[in-house]
């Protein structure tokens, strides 16, 4: 733009000669800049992989004490799948899959209903109070499940909850879940326009009937990757899942397998980290899937709408 | 064009069915308030009976000597008495703080390069945008398992590259040196909350108005006052908002260290999360357990009260 204007005021050799000297400064330029840049990719990137790297290896690696000599030595007649035929044979790997299945999915679910209903009210109505309704279940959603665990272990009881049932999971799940849906949904709301919700009141419809049949067809997108973020966020709970629960067969996979493969001072390298990859499959599975969406739902929490 | 037809049958039927129902029930609710209310109910059943009431609960549990399955006698301040004279506890207190601070002061420092970083490339930014928020994305208690191993104190892979690098010669005692320890948790910790961080920051940073930077250019602005006039008071708000929200999960943490080093060596990386589980779950004394937990509400009600407070604010 610069030198658009200079093209007419100083003759078109000089002008010329002051691009090339622009583009050599800025070819100086690129290459430090190329430089830090490379430097500081690879540092990232060597930071946030390494360990998945590192657990793939250990999982396919036979002698895995030996590692301790020469980490990055592999030979191919060292690699196996032992551990992996382990971890589905003889742990209970399979069932706790099932059940972080069973418990992500049903507190998924519920919570959707629950939060649909809610987010509706606060993204969609306007009436006294809605605010403050608002700001009291955001602030639910900060509080952590270390302040809580060690009274709902007593309150879960009452409520007639039994011990080391998966349904006790999926109540004290909705404790996280509704209110992050009703805050990520409430903001769906308020992004669609009115139009045809008056349309709909024009021709009759009552309020609850444009409820369904118009506004929440509308954030139906919305609701399923809201689904899918709030199904990693139970696949992934780790502190009440181990307080709840105690027995081996009912563990969710993320408690699972961290209790049961070290027995004594022994763990069991290989079946751990092939446990661990496993384990994490279902959740990666969603996030390559969803990655805008989960992106969204991550911001969510810090920026509004 | 059948299937569409079908498609279309069965929704107005369901219009159908919908209409006549919430007709026949009498239900309108034409009161803009009274269904704004009602829809709130199942929520607020779930927020006061799951998470209202059972903290009320836990402040009356701290004071008194309940147990598991035990009755609950009152015993007035004798917990936080205990408690203020219990080395362990103080040291608790310490160690959390010291691995909150440190740990979000640094998160926020690495979040701010790698969101620097990612906004500058143009080559397979999606894909290193991805793979960068792994970490954050696979269940924590999992990938906890490879810095155990990591860390292992004979086979950690830390060490051999320590040691092919020349730094140390002999084997590290990750988990035996309580400095050691409080440091690997904390690394896992940052491990694990950079990329949250950095994906906030870059969000915030797409939005800051190319024409700014273009002006500061041709003013003859460093790189380093660009960021520090433009860049920096555009992205603060979203920076101050994840800050918090970052030590509201810190403060709270407890696989990460329950994992790594149950809080040892000596009780050196004990945070108030792991210790009121030793106490108040292994130990049976949920009252006591109680105690120490409440410890992490007065700072929980800081920091939301100024996560709400700025919230309201834009």
């Amino acid at each position: 733009m610069a030198t658009a204007g200079t093209r007419e005021s100083v003759g078109v050799q000089e002008s010329d000669q002051i691009i090339s000297r622009l583009r050599q400064r800025l070819q100086r330029v690129n290459w430090t800049r190329t430089l830090v840049l490379t430097v500081a990719i690879t540092f990232f990137a060597v930071f946030t992989l390494f360990p998945f790297g590192w657990m793939l290896l250990t999982s396919i690696r036979s002698d895995i004490l030996g590692m301790s000599k020469a980490p990055f030595h592999v030979t191919s007649d060292e690699l196996t799948i032992s551990h992996y035929r382990m971890l589905l044979t003889e742990t209970k790997f399979l069932l706790w899959m099932k059940n972080s299945l069973f418990v992500a999915g049903f507190s998924s679910v519920f919570a959707i209903i629950v939060g649909l209903l809610s987010a509706y009210s606060l993204g969609r109505l306007n009436y006294k109070g809605g605010g403050t309704a608002a700001l009291v279940i955001f602030a639910t959603y900060l509080i952590p499940p270390a302040l809580l665990f060690i009274p709902l272990s007593v309150v879960v009881r009452f409520v007639g909850l039994k011990a080391n049932s998966l349904w006790t999971l999926i109540v004290v799940y909705l404790t996280f879940l509704v209110p992050f849906i009703t805050w990520m949904l409430s903001s769906y709301f308020k992004g669609i326009p009115k139009d045809l919700l008056e349309a709909a009141r024009i021709d009759g419809a009552s309020r609850l009937q444009a409820m369904v049949l118009v506004d929440i067809p509308l954030i139906l997108p919305g609701v399923v990757s809201v689904f899918f973020f709030t199904f990693t966020l139970s696949w992934n709970e780790y502190l009440y899942a181990f307080t709840f629960i105690n027995r081996a067969t009912k563990l969710p996979v993320a408690v699972g397998v961290v209790n049961a493969l070290q027995v004594g001072d022994i763990y069991y390298w290989g079946e751990l980290m092939a446990g661990a990859l496993l384990g994490s499959v279902p959740v990666v599975i969603i996030y390559s899937f969803m990655m805008d969406y989960y992106l969204a739902g991550l911001t969510a929490g810090a920026i509004k709408g | 064009m059948s299937v569409p037809t079908k498609m279309k049958t069965k929704a107005t039927k369901g219009v159908e069915v919908w209409c006549r129902f919430t007709n026949w029930c009498g239900i309108r609710l034409e009161n803009e308030t009274l269904l704004g209310y009602m829809l709130l109910v199942p929520t607020f059943v779930i927020v006061l009976g799951l998470v209202g009431y059972p903290f009320l609960l836990s402040v009356y549990y701290s004071f008194t000597d309940k147990t598991v399955g035990g009755s609950a006698p009152f015993v007035g301040l004798k917990n936080f008495i205990d408690l203020a004279k219990d080395h362990i506890f103080r040291q608790t207190i310490v160690n959390t703080f010291n691995y909150t601070v440190t740990a979000v002061i640094v998160k926020i420092s690495l979040g701010l390069l790698m969101a620097l970083t990612l906004n500058e490339v143009k080559l397979f930014r999606r894909v290193l945008r991805a793979s960068f928020l792994l970490p954050w994305v696979v269940p924590t208690s999992l990938s906890v398992l490879a810095w155990l191993w990591m860390f292992s104190p004979q086979y950690s892979v830390i060490t051999y590259i320590a040691r092919q690098l020349g730094i140390v010669d002999h084997a590290i005692q990750w988990y035996a040196k309580p400095r050691l320890a409080m440091a690997a948790v904390q690394t896992v910790n940052i491990w694990r909350g950079t990329p949250y961080f950095g994906m906030i920051i870059l969000a915030g940073l797409t939005t800051v108005p190319m024409e700014l930077y273009e002006a500061a250019i041709v003013d003859g602005a460093s790189y380093l006052q660009r960021f520090r006039f433009i860049t920096l008071p555009h992205i603060w708000p979203i920076l101050i908002v994840a800050a918090l929200y970052s030590f509201v999960r810190t403060l709270g943490d407890f696989q990460i260290v329950w994992i790594l080093t149950k809080g040892g060596p000596l009780n050196r990386t004990h945070l108030i999360a792991t210790l009121a589980f030793r106490t108040a779950i292994q130990g049976k004394a949920l009252g006591k357990g109680a105690a120490i937990a409440v410890f992490l509400f007065p700072f929980l009600v800081i920091l939301i009260a100024m996560q709400l407070r700025y919230l309201r604010q834009e």
